[in-house]
């Protein structure tokens, strides 16, 4: 199967700031990927030189098989895109804008507008100009979502919830999750990191520029820690001298630390040897994965 | 006061954001009338040349249309007044204008303001600091419009006047700048409709110059221009335009007081749900986006064609009772009074049009830098396709100016000498005007593709036409130069006879299009 998104070794700078440095990037045919990473990253970077805004500097980019670069317009055709700063001609109406957007892109099917209007609950009469940000925000999506999944194979979506309240945050996911059941490939980028782990099966993270991990969460999270606390018969004097455990705490008759989830069956014996009376463990978060890869210095916006 | 809290720390904001084009356009007005001002010294060397000179104009109508009526012909000083004098006058209003705007509604538009009013600043801070700005580049312009008239020949006292009544003029219209501000929700449009206020103005002052009659009171205009310098000259008359500022921003005040931060006087109306036929691509939305614009300078051309056309009886009548000016043109191998009039009249107009067809094709690049053309060049529209759409509209909005401001005028000519074939004739005659105007569009779109940074150069190029349209035939720029403005190329019909110039240009534009249209797809789409 051929990926929908395939990226090597791209770079791009902007005078002397290097903005991509050898970024690598596959999304495979029928998944929602999450490509995930503080502001300034790359991110939406990597998204204009997906859809053909900016020329690489060096590498090579593939997009439903096509040079979007050279391909640019007939590819486009074939994939719907919602900026994380959605900025629209003020003098138009949100419903307007929407059709224009359907028609350029050459399908529209008035069922779903119809249909994501309602979810959405926006007012399509009203003009852009007295949009708030998130009504923007939604013009943008329900441009994109109402065209045909058969036509329209991909999305790729920057930030797409910014501005958004929670109960249109749900709608949105809701909705992710019927393209994605409709068999669409969805490129999700965010910082929002419930939302990355609602939705999407695999993820890249990016950092200055370059993807430093990917992968399924899964697999992600064999990468890091797991937190476990116990409750055990005897004192657990020796378990900081197991292997891939750090952050040992005790507190009347619990103990609570991390452990290397490469090192967990090791730790688990270690405690079983000393009578186990209640344990719970909890894998590590997506939140937990991101500080590992940026430390606590980044300022990472996290809602859940 | 405390509405006026923070109004010092604002100007120094402004200031700082307008360094660079303060330091651009101040000494580029000076300059300006500096250069032409001494032109004119090396056009008429001797005493001699310039009572010729003098002998031949005093009388012209199209000189009293656009500068109202000359004072002191029969000096050098005179004369660099008057062919001066209306470049320091625009430049002025432009900057007036286009600053006051830039600091008040402009930044509403963008949200800006917003964030400043949450900090410790007071409701008429942000207009006030504006105002101060605007006023003081006014003031700076007067100076400077004085001390380079002073540096060729004009009398200090009569120099120094007549800078203070350009800084006066510049000042009403921040003023109008101000309270239009207030009521309009895009900052586009509220400088549109100032500088079409100003239009107006300038109508009705030369309605009133030929006429000789009092029409000119009330115009501000007619107020700098009652100072008469190099005439009975006197200072009073520039305090009607002061009072009339402090009044115009006491109303502007007023108005702010009544409204919402970010919105105008004018509530806007819910519209349709969904798209019409016609709004299915490029050119769809290029006609959707200006047609305001469009019908706003449609109308202000008619308009001002028409007046400047009503006129032509009054011409006739000069021709007849000034028998040496009809030799002299006649001597010189030139048309009728009245042509030579109207031919006049129609550069200007094409002028006027050509400021739309550059302001038209660089909506382009604001689209991108407001990132909506990010959002319209991720479906399957070509940049290509998007630029020849847009152009389009461009194209034929500035052939209906051209034939709206032939129409007008030949309407108004036509009435007052009961001759029904003038609309036509004139309005066709006009659109000989249109390769030249698109020309500086298609320069625009050269830039758009490879210059985007620097698209000032279109408006300067502009500039530079205009003062060669105005000053053609008196100083004589170098060679090249004349050779180059396309609007020295297009014959000045009626006066002249038509020729395939107009063609040669067209083709021009076509290549600079294709250049720029080239440059636009191979570089970087950026906000």
């Amino acid at each position: 199967m051929d990926a929908a998104i395939a990226v090597r070794g791209l770079r791009k700078s902007f005078g002397r700031t290097v903005a991509l440095d050898g970024l690598d990037l596959e999304v495979a045919d029928g998944e929602v990927h999450g490509f995930l990473g503080p502001n300034g990253a790359g991110k939406s970077t990597t998204l204009r030189v997906l859809l053909g805004l900016l020329r690489a500097d060096a590498g090579e980019t593939r997009v439903l098989g096509s040079d979007p670069w050279r391909h640019a317009a007939a590819l486009h055709r074939r994939l719907a895109y919602v900026p994380g700063d959605v900025s629209l001609w003020p003098t138009l109406t949100g419903g307007e804008v929407i059709d224009l957007l359907g028609r350029l892109r050459g399908d529209h099917d008035p069922r779903r507008r119809a249909d994501l209007l309602e979810r959405f609950e926006l007012d399509p009469t009203k003009r852009c100009r007295s949009y708030s940000k998130g009504n923007r925000q939604k013009v943008a999506l329900v441009a994109a979502l109402a065209s045909p999944p058969e036509t329209v194979p991909l999305m790729l979506l920057d930030e797409p919830t910014s501005g958004l309240d929670p109960l249109m945050e749900a709608a949105f996911t809701e909705c992710i999750r019927e393209e994605a059941g409709a068999g669409r490939t969805v490129l999700l980028s965010s910082h929002i990191l419930a939302e990355v782990e609602a939705l999407c099966g695999r993820v890249s993270i990016v950092r200055a520029g370059r993807v430093v991990q990917h992968g399924t969460l899964a697999e992600l999270r064999q990468l890091t820690r797991t937190t476990v606390v116990a409750v055990t018969g005897r004192e657990p004097a020796e378990l900081s001298a197991v292997p891939g455990v750090g952050r040992v705490e005790r507190t009347d008759g619990r103990v609570s630390f991390d452990v290397d989830t490469a090192h967990l069956d090791e730790a688990m014996s270690y405690l079983a040897s000393l009578q186990i009376r209640s344990l719970v463990s909890h894998p590590p978060t997506l939140e937990e994965l991101f500080l590992r890869e940026y430390g606590e210095r980044v300022p990472v916006e996290v809602r859940s | 006061m405390r509405t006026l809290a923070g109004t010092l720390a604002l100007l120094r904001l402004g200031l700082r954001r307008d360094r660079v084009r303060l330091a651009m356009w101040l000494p580029a007005l000076a300059g300006l009338t500096y250069f032409s001002g001494s032109a004119m010294g090396s056009a008429f060397p001797t005493q001699r040349a310039v009572d010729a000179y003098g002998a031949s104009v005093s009388g012209s109508p199209a000189l009293i249309a656009m500068t109202g009526p000359p004072l002191g012909l029969d000096t050098l000083a005179g004369i660099v007044l008057n062919k001066v004098g209306p470049t320091a006058v625009v430049g002025v209003v432009l900057l007036a204008v286009l600053t006051v705007v830039r600091h008040t509604r402009a930044e509403e538009e963008a949200g800006r303001s917003e964030l400043l009013r949450a900090a410790v600043v007071g409701r008429h801070a942000g207009s006030c600091a504006a105002m101060l700005l605007a006023g003081g580049a006014s003031v700076a312009v007067g100076a400077l419009t004085a001390l380079a008239l002073a540096g060729c020949s004009v009398p200090a006292g009569s120099a120094w006047l007549f800078g203070a009544g350009t800084a006066a003029l510049g000042l009403v219209f921040a003023a109008v700048g101000l309270v239009v501000a207030q009521v309009f929700t895009h900052a586009r449009t509220a400088t549109g409709i100032t500088l079409a206020v100003f239009g107006i103005a300038y109508v009705i002052r030369a309605v009133g110059d030929v006429q000789g009659s009092a029409l000119v009171w009330l115009s501000p205009i007619g107020w700098s221009q009652a100072t008469h310098v190099l005439g009975d000259e006197r200072w009073w008359p520039l305090a009607v335009s002061v009072v009339a500022s402090a009044l115009l921003v006491v109303a502007a005040v007023a108005l702010a007081s009544r409204r919402d931060v970010g919105e105008g006087l004018v509530a806007s109306r819910p519209g349709p749900a969904r798209a019409s036929r016609a709004l299915a691509g490029p050119i769809g939305l290029a006609a959707r986006s200006q047609r305001g614009a469009l019908l706003g300078w449609t109308a202000g051309l008619f308009a001002l064609s028409a007046a400047m056309g009503s006129l032509s009886r009054e011409v006739a009548d000069m021709a007849r009772d000034n028998p040496t000016l009809s030799r002299y043109l006649a001597a010189s191998g030139q048309a009728s009074l009245t042509d030579t009039y109207l031919s006049t009249m129609l550069l200007i107009m094409a002028l006027l049009a050509t400021g739309f067809a550059v302001s038209s094709a660089l909506r382009l690049r604001g689209e991108e830098t407001s990132g909506r053309a990010e959002v319209l060049l991720a479906t399957g529209l070509s940049r290509t396709r998007w630029l020849l759409g847009s152009l389009l509209v461009t194209t034929i909005g500035t052939a209906v100016l051209l034939l709206a401001s032939g129409l007008g005028m030949g309407l108004a000519y036509g009435l007052v000498l009961h001759d029904a074939g003038q609309p036509f004739r004139l309005a066709g005659l006009a659109l000989e005007y249109a390769p030249a105007a698109l020309s500086l569009a298609g320069l625009a779109v050269l830039l758009v593709g490879w210059l985007p940074r620097a698209l000032s150069i279109a408006w300067a190029v502009l500039a530079v036409c205009f003062v060669i349209g105005w000053l053609g035939g008196l100083v004589r720029p170098p060679h090249w130069l004349e050779e180059l403005s396309p609007f020295w190329q297009t014959p000045a019909v009626p006066a002249e006879p038509v020729t395939a110039a107009p063609m040669a240009i067209a083709l021009s534009v076509v290549l600079l299009v294709g250049v720029g249209a080239l440059g636009l797809r191979r570089r970087d789409v950026t906000a």
